[in-house]
């Protein structure tokens, strides 16, 4: 097989017909909550892309040498706790090492532990049966996936601020709605990448 | 006595419905229900998830020591996930293989954290357990009314019986994520418009409020209302102050279940401080209030 080719397949699949928020629902929550600001939204995205490539890099590791064949089933346990741990690891070391960079996305990486687009993205590298390296590069296109969806979104709400939303609507349901939108124009990238 | 428990269970039933009310654990909401079928599927595997470790949690509540309590909660949360993903692969492989990865995603569902952290570490035993049933019926049956809409539109039957199928064309659309995000945001438009006719709150937008990890991030707003770099130089900086900041701030939340007069004295400064972060207790009666004053004008 040729590498160079899978690569982009991968990257592509990732963040455009296999978007993480908008065909996969990982990481519904941040991309609802933390999307109405677009320099908020970024902020997220990058801690997001951070967490899910480190992330991908420890737990294949540990999947593949520790856990397989014996052990799956402690996939679930190990695999949250040893996020838990990476994120408080990142944290400690930002705040003591790149201040600046903690300062402008500390607060989001508690956030991230419970974040399914993370947990699930380890999941599927090990379920979809990908070496190490394709692994990560499935991590960063997910991460960058997510980082589309949530700066595309997060445009789209501050159009809505102004807008004259129905009674109704206002509030979440217009979100949502807002939401059903983007991710139908999403449908337009499938058969992209095969 | 009696009442007082039966008011816990359907409390997560109607009045704090997870999904509709308090907008918890949208990501399988919105993931799985794409037949009804798999909406009791997710919501009896995410009952029994929240009830056991609602039980747990609440046995340990007082051993648990406060710093550590959310890894403490992922760690009893995933435990019983693993048996409940076993348990499915065995005895029902169908669900498994339509469920796929948000099976052992149920750990990550705020749902549960949020109950462990609002309800199951503050009370015993027993009414841990009955709120964590009431939540995870209230789930369950959000998730297959949902199923159960998007089933109907997107392939004309319900569990797999034909019902509209024959003469008309299903509408292929809300089984794929667009119809997800719709019908979603239709129901909560919906539950909003019931809880506006009785005077209740109306869910606005998802914010911190309702997150199970709002202690953990400084309760920093993160919708861009504040600035959030603000906070976590203040984190940083003063640690002192900020702890007694969440202890007052936990004590607050204590003290509304009990007193919620004395703390809706002092709500007005609080909404206009922080809009989001006020306890449930002060948001529900100050829009109440409001609400009432918005009815009163337009008649």
């Amino acid at each position: 097989m040729n590498s160079t080719t899978s690569i982009v397949a991968i990257l592509l699949a990732g963040i455009l017909t296999n978007n993480m928020v908008l065909s996969k629902f990982l990481g519904i929550c941040p991309f609802l909550g933390v999307s109405k600001k677009v320099n908020t939204a970024f902020s997220m995205s990058i801690a997001v892309i951070l967490v899910m490539v480190i992330a991908t890099a420890v737990t294949w590791p540990i999947y593949t040498y520790l856990l397989y064949p014996n052990f799956t089933y402690l996939q679930t346990v190990v695999f949250i706790l040893v996020i838990a741990a990476i994120v408080q690891l990142i944290e400690v070391f930002l705040k003591k090492f790149i201040k600046p960079i903690y300062n402008a996305l500390g607060i989001y990486l508690p956030l991230i532990t419970t974040n399914c687009a993370v947990l699930g993205i380890t999941m599927l590298n090990i379920t979809d049966g990908l070496n190490f390296g394709l692994s990560l590069v499935n991590a960063l296109a997910a991460g960058l996936g997510f980082m589309l969806a949530m700066l595309l979104f997060a445009g789209v709400r501050s159009k809505l601020d102004t807008a004259d939303v129905p009674e109704f609507l206002k509030g979440l349901p217009i979100t949502l709605i807002a939401a059903a939108l983007v991710a139908l124009s999403f449908l337009g990238f499938a058969g992209i990448g095969g | 006595m009696k009442s007082k428990k039966l008011s816990i269970l359907t409390n997560g039933i109607i009045k704090e419905n997870p999904v509709l009310r308090l907008v918890l654990g949208t990501c399988p909401t919105l993931a799985v229900t794409t037949a009804a079928a798999n909406g009791i599927g997710m919501g009896i595997a995410a009952t029994i998830v929240l009830v056991c470790s609602n039980a747990a949690i609440s046995l340990l509540r007082n051993f648990i020591p406060d710093k550590v309590r959310i890894p403490a909660f992922i760690t009893v949360i995933a435990g019983f996930v693993s048996v409940v993903q076993m348990l499915v692969k065995a005895f029902a492989p169908a669900i498994d293989e339509s469920l796929g990865i948000f099976l052992p995603l149920i750990v990550v569902n705020c749902i549960i954290l949020a109950r462990a952290e609002m309800f199951a570490s503050k009370n015993p035993v027993l009414p841990s357990i009955l709120d964590g049933l009431g939540m995870g019926i209230g789930f369950t049956a959000t998730l297959t009314l949902m199923g159960a809409i998007r089933e109907l539109l997107g392939a004309g039957t319900i569990f797999g019986m034909t019902v509209t199928a024959e003469f008309i064309d299903p509408m292929i659309i809300f089984l794929l994520p667009p119809g997800g995000f719709f019908v979603f945001g239709i129901l909560v438009a919906a539950s909003n418009a019931l809880a506006r006719r009785q005077g209740k709150p109306v869910v606005e937008h998802l914010g911190c409020a309702n997150c199970p990890s709002r202690s953990a991030c400084h309760n920093a707003v993160l919708d861009g209302e504040e600035k959030p770099v603000e906070c976590a130089a203040k984190a940083t900086e003063e640690p002192k102050q900020e702890k007694v900041e969440e202890i007052k701030e936990t004590t607050q939340e204590e003290a509304s279940e009990e007193a919620q007069e004395k703390i809706v004295e002092e709500a007005p400064q609080e909404v206009a401080e922080e809009n989001e972060e006020t306890s449930e207790t002060v948001e529900e009666t100050v829009v109440e209030e409001t609400d009432e004053k918005v009815g009163g004008s337009n008649e």
